[in-house]
């Protein structure tokens, strides 16, 4: 007999829903933790889609430590010298189930903790996961610390940077143009002041992800989330094309920062924490293998994440993960069968859901956006001409609007625009 | 070539709260002599690392440090299969520890 029915590695979102909803099933659950709390060894940008917590906690707006709702969604091409930014706000971005809030991990992972604690799960913390207990090619539990604890099924959702999915299903170590190194600092200011640079209701907020110059050019991008009284600063960047910059990556947050663009919206601020963390932006064709006899794979340590440019996921699929993850194991315990068939009910779940409908979905972008660097350096350059040639009134005889759109779209050669438009659309 | 740099990691990094163990390094690099690419790949770790641990001091030899990491596992996907000698995560209670993450 085994020491638990479910063995769960790592208490952020979707590990410490899995425990919840086992915990609520009735199941015994243990979630190990490497983080002396939840939620101390993890980092968002960031930003939740209500749509699948609204599942797990109906009333999560009022309970849980949200920050702020996202009421408008900002977009900018950096050049070095100019920003163009799209401020977009609707009334459906504050729909209830459609809406989406600013997080920090530290904090809102402890109340993901306390509500699967509460519903009866064990949490133990500060021990890392160092192996998995095989049998054959059966997971039966972990090694963590001087004790080996078994279970029947064991849930993996340790991270992106999973040393254990290798083992358990085969997982291969991402490749360099897969992942994305993310940089951030937590930047205090008065919740009135945050108000009153992004144009935001109280409690509401804005979210603000900058292409081309924030990465020097390199594919990445900036990113700006406000919460209650911080703003979350920063840059994510694809370590393959990282690599080949002449400027380390806490540089470029530093250039970034001080950006004409950035610096008075931050101006004041205090920087109050300094984290780095690793997102997988390979999509689709990165999801390992996501059940093995006795163990499921969720979350970011399954690649779950969806970067579309204009719209940064993983989260909600975190979220989405470790509720169907529990509900297979609650099945698959109750017909008293852990193997490797009962359990791809779960990969059934994912697939007859959005997760992995949109992650195939989207599954060309990745390489769209790996392959057209001309949005990191070109574009950005190009919208500066046109506004330039728009709003700058010189005294000299001005060319007519067509000429003064069209010179810095023929810089760049007007069917390469048209065809990194096309490749676009068609990836999305 | 690597652009002068003008910001102090190290000020930021003192930001977070560590718990860092001393006797074990949860990160070893190879030596360079076992390595043909070493300084090449090097150089990787010092543009892709956010807590600037792999520099070069004004002579241009490497140096490295664990104590500030953030345990992002950058590196590991760089290099574990060139100048790391191994990659792990702190032991138990150990490294970084974010209040806001």
């Amino acid at each position: 007999m085994a020491d638990f029915d479910v063995i769960v590695v790592g208490a952020g979102y979707a590990g410490t829903v899995a425990a919840y909803e086992l915990a609520k099933a009735g199941k015994s659950v243990l979630v190990v933790e490497r983080g002396n709390y939840a939620g101390a060894k993890n980092m968002t940008g960031g930003r939740i889609y209500s749509h699948s917590l609204k599942k797990v906690f109906p009333n999560f707006e009022q309970d849980s430590p949200v920050e702020r709702r996202i009421t408008h969604e900002r977009i900018s091409l950096m050049d070095p010298e100019a920003n163009f930014t799209i401020d977009f706000t609707s009334k459906a971005l504050k729909q209830e189930g459609q809406d989406s809030y600013s997080v920090l991990s530290a904090v809102y992972d402890q109340w993901l903790a306390e509500q699967a604690e509460e519903a009866g799960a064990e949490i133990i913390y500060g021990i890392p996961v160092e192996d998995l207990i095989m049998e054959g090619d059966s997971v039966k539990g972990v090694i963590a610390g001087e004790d080996s604890l078994t279970a029947d099924i064991t849930i993996l959702a340790d991270g992106v940077n999973s040393l254990l999915t290798a083992k358990a299903v085969g997982a291969k170590k991402p490749k360099p143009s897969e992942i994305a190194v993310g940089v951030k600092e937590l930047i205090e200011l008065p919740s009135g002041v945050i108000e009153d640079r992004f144009l935001c209701n109280p409690g509401e907020g804005a979210a603000w992800l900058f292409a081309g110059d924030a990465t020097h050019g390199h594919i990445g991008g900036g990113f700006m989330y406000t919460n209650k009284d911080s703003i979350s600063l920063g840059l994510v960047a694809t370590i393959s094309d990282l690599t080949g910059a002449t400027r380390p990556i806490y540089q470029m947050m530093e250039d970034f920062k001080k950006h004409p663009a950035v610096a008075p919206l931050v101006r004041g601020g205090k920087v109050v924490e300094y984290s780095g963390h690793m997102v997988s932006e390979g999509g689709y064709a990165m999801v390992p293998k996501l059940v093995a006899n006795g163990c499921m794979v969720t979350g970011d340590a399954a690649m779950l994440c969806m970067n579309l440019g204009y719209c940064v996921r993983g989260m909600d699929f975190a979220v989405a993960s470790g509720q169907m993850a529990a509900q297979a194991a609650v099945e698959a315990l109750d017909a008293g069968s852990v193997d490797e068939a009962s359990l791809h009910r779960y990969v059934d779940l994912l697939e007859n859901s959005f997760v992995l409908r949109e992650l195939k979905q989207y599954r060309r972008f990745p390489h769209f956006m790996e392959s057209t660097t001309r949005i990191f350096k070109e574009y950005p350059a190009m919208v500066k001409e046109i506004m330039n040639s728009m709003f700058v009134v010189d005294g000299k005889p001005a060319d007519p609007l067509k000429k003064k759109i069209m010179n810095p779209v023929k810089e760049v050669g007007v069917t390469t625009v048209l065809k990194d438009a096309m490749g676009g659309m068609k990836a999305l | 070539m690597i652009d002068p740099i003008d910001v102090n990691v190290d000020e930021k990094l003192s930001l977070n709260r560590y718990e860092v163990d001393e006797e074990n390094a949860h990160i070893r690099l190879k030596n360079e002599a076992e390595c043909p690419n070493f300084q090449e790949e090097f150089d990787k770790l010092i543009i892709a690392c956010p807590a600037a641990l792999y520099r070069r001091d004004e002579e241009g030899r490497p140096s490295f440090d664990y104590a500030g990491c953030l345990e992002c596992g950058t590196c590991r996907i760089i290099c574990s299969d060139t100048i790391l000698d191994y990659w792990r995560y702190p032991g138990p209670t150990m490294g970084v520890e974010y209040r806001w993450g």
